[in-house]
């Protein structure tokens, strides 16, 4: 299974690497969402400084889903999808690759991200540990719901409107948790939050879909 | 000798649609069996259900020695399929495309040598799947085929796409393949050149093998090639 998830991972890495669909694309319509929001919300007036954890999370969510729409789509085309069937690789390999290369992409853009925020909205980071332990748990649980439900709509026609409407109230728990314990990282928050339970909540939602993922992507497949 | 295929009053259904219905058909080992018949007859769908990618319903379906009823994903490995699709990654190169395959198919090939007998040349070896010729496409797509260790091919009008050159080439390998012990079931509508290929035909109409039959008298030899 291990093997079979780098040899995924690896291809759907080089793809992205390759098209550049993630650096040129993804990674701009992030930062954009950024700057929209403190347009909307005039950074002098410290909304922004307030809200900046769940305004990242929010723009990150959205990037997520472009990326998982992105790696469903380069199996889709031209017969890839019948010769990945029978390719022999294991269902859960599967599953566990593209979601690697999706939760790579994610790290890479919540850097990308992160500094934005830092410059845009005028917060310092304190807890650099909380918030890389917040991204990496958070990243997972996203990667991983996204890979599932990117199988679940890949069968279906009308899978580009599906996406977001079956993920993102799935995802919700994520994003709550992660804005929580994202907070307790930055000085200029007035919240006082223990991160360590937002934390927990987010370990158990990556870890719940990865072995969810595991077993039911198989059967996705085969749809 | 054990058929490589056997269906006995195999059924399979696209939905509701009954494609395949009381299908019987035995293919020896080392057999080249052609599949004739027109537009929507049921042989690209035959070829699907062979590989494990179609449900077969009702009936009896054994290919190499697995039960497509009980545990069709475990046949597949062994299997090559070339369907209409070539099954290209667009940003992956054509060597990165075949050396995928084949890594994900357990097959220790070569991937040059994949390459060359498919008739691709070192310059298509560094270009991406995106900016391929149908025919070049097609030619990766047998490089592919070629790289895994596949003991049953499964081939959806193969030779379309292809120069002359690259047929008759596909000729050859296909040959080559069956005399170091592969079994081939082609579908083609290119009836002369298949026909010459092929050491039986089946022909399929409305869901049905027509004949003549595809069961075995258990005396065939797999095919000598000289």
């Amino acid at each position: 299974m291990f093997r079979d998830a780098l040899l995924v991972a690896g291809k759907d890495l080089r793809i992205e690497r390759r098209s550049r669909v993630g650096l040129q694309q993804i990674v701009p319509f992030a930062v954009l969402v950024i700057v929209l929001f403190a347009f909307a919300l005039d950074p002098d007036r410290g909304v922004l400084t307030r809200a900046a954890a769940g305004l990242f999370w929010v723009a990150v969510l959205f990037s997520a889903l472009l990326a998982v729409q992105r790696s469903q789509a380069v199996e889709g085309a031209d017969g890839v999808r019948d010769a990945v069937r029978l390719s022999g690789l294991d269902p859960a390999g599967i599953f566990l690759g593209k979601a690697l290369a999706v939760a790579v992409q994610l790290l890479v853009l919540e850097v990308v991200l992160g500094v934005s925020v830092v410059l845009l909205y005028d917060v310092e980071v304190v807890g650099l540990g909380v918030l890389a332990g917040t991204a990496v748990a958070a990243t997972a649980g996203l990667a991983a719901a996204g890979s599932l439900y990117g199988a679940l709509a890949a069968g279906l026609r009308v899978r580009e409107t599906l996406l977001p409407l079956l993920l993102l109230p799935v995802v919700a728990p994520v994003l709550i948790a992660a804005t929580r314990a994202s907070e307790s990282a930055l000085t200029s928050t007035s919240f006082e939050v223990s991160a360590g339970d937002w934390l927990g909540l987010l370990g158990v939602f990556a870890a719940l879909y990865v072995a969810f993922g595991l077993f039911a992507y198989g059967p996705l497949l085969e749809d | 000798m054990d058929a490589v295929v056997h269906l006995r009053d195999a059924v399979c259904l696209l939905g509701r649609f009954p494609a395949l219905a009381g299908v019987d058909l035995d293919v020896a080992p080392g057999e080249i069996v052609l599949l004739t018949g027109p537009n929507g007859a049921g042989k690209t769908t035959l070829l699907r259900a062979l590989a494990g990618l179609v449900p077969v319903t009702a009936g009896e379906a054994v290919v190499l020695g697995h039960d497509l009823r009980r545990d069709a994903r475990a046949l597949r490995r062994d299997v090559g399929l070339l369907g209409h699709g070539a099954a290209l990654y667009d940003d992956l190169t054509v060597a990165e495309n075949v050396r995928f395959w084949a890594r994900a198919g357990r097959a220790g090939g070569d991937v040059d040598a994949a390459m060359a007998r498919a008739g691709l040349d070192s310059r298509v070896r560094d270009v991406i799947g995106a900016r391929l010729s149908a025919g070049q496409r097609r030619r990766a797509a047998l490089a592919v085929l070629f790289a895994r260790a596949a003991r049953l091919w499964l081939l959806d009008e193969p030779h379309a796409g292809l120069d002359a050159a690259g047929r008759d080439a596909l000729d050859a390998e296909i040959r080559a393949a069956v005399a170091s012990g592969t079994t081939v079931v082609v579908a083609s509508h290119e009836l002369d050149r298949a026909s010459a290929l092929a050491t039986r035909t089946v022909t399929v109409a409305g869901g049905h093998l027509l004949g003549p039959s595809g069961r075995l008298s258990g005396e065939e030899e797999p095919l000598r090639v000289p």
